[in-house]
């Protein structure tokens, strides 16, 4: 054994035991470079999420029905954009920076949440995100407070807070609704008939097939697996469905006396597959538009770069 | 596992909130709206008449919601992330302070009409915006040009209007005072960036201020309103002029010498006369809404 494993055996385990005793990890501390590897491409995608889910919302906002819903979906989209840029200092504490990681993005090199890779088409759709899409982001997040690496530990602290508000304002909006007319209850059924299937695949591919999550829940990146998850959201689902007065398109759907918890049916994985390899409904829309963006912003990141060297130059 | 998760405060707070959350103060977060009025006297002042103040507060309020929805076009295509945040910040202003003047609005022509009456119900000829404000986007900097025209004008508007006697005018433009300085601040350090920055982006944003400048005048054109009011706008022209002049010499561009556009038969926007741009925006406004007459949201 060389000085060096031996120094590098010593840091490993100063590292297993930091984890081991759920302590917190902070950027100058040692850690593998698998670990490190990992969180940047969890936090990575996690940050492209929060960006590109300002999509198809965004899609509501210049037609949302309701100056208040405007205002409520305006401020939830800059809480969006906030969470990306918390969520991308946390990746720069890392080694990586922001720019490069965008340039991932828009190469399809890195991923972002595949459900945002479904249109929103009408304004219950809003509702429902909220509702649906932010409820699961909770489940997965909410241990994420907890994660080894306390950076992103800390940012999801604040994340969750605010994701709370929107999930509830996405309920909120379901309930005026279903208290509506007619055609405003059959929208929020349409919505819940297309959103809850890709919803339940938020948490990812059942537990036989996700070869990360046993290494991700020894580092203490992630606390329970993706089935354990998805099985609390739709318990905590079911009877939210039930107040509001929807049905959840899941005939399988069934309260389980002996384990008191409900069974529901099977996703369809192989559309998800599908989505996830580039082939969903939205994949090329959403990141054309953020290329977009990035490419027609390039000129003004370039001038404040330039002010700013100005600036430095003439102050010597 | 049970054990483990009983940590998980966040989630079990939000849980514990039970299903139907309304009433909640924090709940809107970021988007209360009757609060900063509340115990905000409303009657109508003695020698103010009703309808003009209502005409007045709509002429105000559609620049505000005509803006704040051209701001809104910008989410998900900003330049960078702290851009995406700030012209979401600045859209929310404006639509608040859209909101509280229509309903001021209604209040003071005694008809009742809410805010959504006039935001969503109304024609395009019954909207009172200046025309600056419903202009299609353009790029970045034409985005900068537009804030920083419109926020320098209102703002000296505004601080004015703190000390109207309609009290519920006043406290409108006592709070939006804030904002909207913080709207020049914004726009300032971006005109100074792109102005003192490559050659590109001073050449943009000369062009810029140089096709958003002859809409400028329409904001200090005062409509027979504002004058039966007292407010006349006429009066902003000047110290106006003198700041925006200072901040373009700042950013070592030229002030622009291009002659105000015409109105139609002496009618603009003030009057329900606009551009070809204003269609379009309202029919996506207003689509979902008209949709479903009688609903609410």
């Amino acid at each position: 054994m060389t000085a060096t494993d031996s120094g590098e055996r010593a840091l490993e385990d100063r590292f297993e035991a930091v984890v081991g005793a759920d302590q917190r990890v902070e950027p100058r501390d040692w850690m593998p470079e698998a670990y490190r590897a990992t969180l940047v491409r969890q936090i990575a995608q996690h940050a492209h999420s929060e960006i590109i889910g300002m999509q198809p919302e965004g899609n509501w906002l210049t037609r949302a029905p309701s100056l208040r819903r405007k205002a409520i979906l305006l401020a939830k989209a800059q809480d969006e954009a906030g969470h990306g840029l918390y969520l991308y200092a946390a990746a720069e504490t890392l080694g990586v920076d922001r720019a490069e990681l965008t340039e991932k993005l828009i190469d399809g090199r890195q991923k972002y949440s595949s459900i945002f890779n479904y249109p929103t088409l009408t304004f219950a759709d809003v509702g429902v995100i909220g509702w649906l899409v932010d409820g699961a982001a909770i489940c997965n997040q909410v241990p994420l407070c907890r994660c080894s690496y306390g950076p992103y530990a800390r940012a999801m602290v604040r994340i969750c807070k605010e994701e709370s508000f929107h999930q509830r304002q996405g309920y909120e909006l379901l309930m005026t609704l279903m208290r509506g007319t007619e055609a405003q209850r059959a929208m929020v059924q349409d919505a819940v008939d297309r959103w809850w299937w890709p919803s339940l695949m938020m948490f990812g591919p059942p537990d036989g097939d996700s070869p990360n999550t046993e290494r991700s829940m020894a580092w203490r990146i992630k606390r329970h697996t993706n089935d354990e998850l998805r099985q609390r959201f739709v318990d905590m689902t079911v009877p939210q469905a039930q107040h509001l007065g929807v049905t959840l398109p899941d005939p399988a759907l069934a309260w389980n006396e002996e384990r008191g918890g409900w069974d529901f049916g099977e996703p369809d994985w192989s559309e998800l597959k599908q989505v996830i390899k580039g082939n969903g409904p939205c994949n090329a829309e959403r990141v054309e538009r953020r290329r977009a963006a990035h490419e027609d912003g390039a000129w003004v990141r370039e001038a404040a770069l330039a002010h700013a060297e100005k600036k430095r130059r003439s102050a010597q | 596992m049970d054990a483990e998760m009983t940590d998980d405060h966040v989630y079990l707070s939000l849980a514990e909130a039970g299903p139907e959350p309304e009433g909640e103060a924090r709940w809107a977060y970021g988007t209360g709206f009757t609060d900063p009025l509340l115990g905000v006297d409303t009657a109508l002042p003695a020698g103010v008449d009703g309808a003009d103040l209502a005409v007045y507060c709509q002429l105000l309020g559609d620049d505000a919601l005509v803006l704040s929805q051209r701001l809104i076009e910008w989410v998900t295509c900003a330049p960078e992330l702290e851009e995406e945040v700030a012209l979401a910040n600045l859209g929310l202003d404006l639509l608040g302070q859209a909101r509280h003047l229509l309903t001021r609005a209604g209040q003071a022509d005694g008809s009742g009409r809410t805010e959504d009456d006039f935001a969503y119900l109304r024609e395009e000829q019954e909207f009172r915006n200046v025309r600056l404000v419903e202009l299609p986007n353009g790029d970045f900097a034409e985005c900068v040009a537009r804030l920083l025209l419109f926020a320098t004008a209102r703002h000296a508007l505004y601080e004015r209007l703190a000390t109207h006697p309609d009290r519920v005018l006043a406290a409108v433009a006592a709070r939006s005072v804030k904002e909207l300085a913080y709207h020049i601040e914004y726009a300032g350090s971006w005109l100074l960036r792109l102005g003192d920055g490559t050659e590109l982006s001073a050449r943009r944003m000369q062009a810029a201020l140089d096709a958003l400048w002859p809409w400028l005048d329409e904001l200090f054109t005062p409509h027979e309103v504002e004058l039966r009011l007292g407010v006349d706008p006429s009066e902003l022209r000047e110290p106006v002029l003198a700041s925006l002049a200072a901040m373009i010499a700042e950013a070592t561009l030229a002030v622009p010498t291009a002659q105000p556009r015409a109105f139609v038969n002496g009618r603009g926007g003030r009057h329900g006369v606009h551009t070809e741009a204003l269609g379009p925006l309202l029919a996506e406004l207003q689509v979902v809404a008209r949709a479903h007459p009688g609903a609410t949201w």
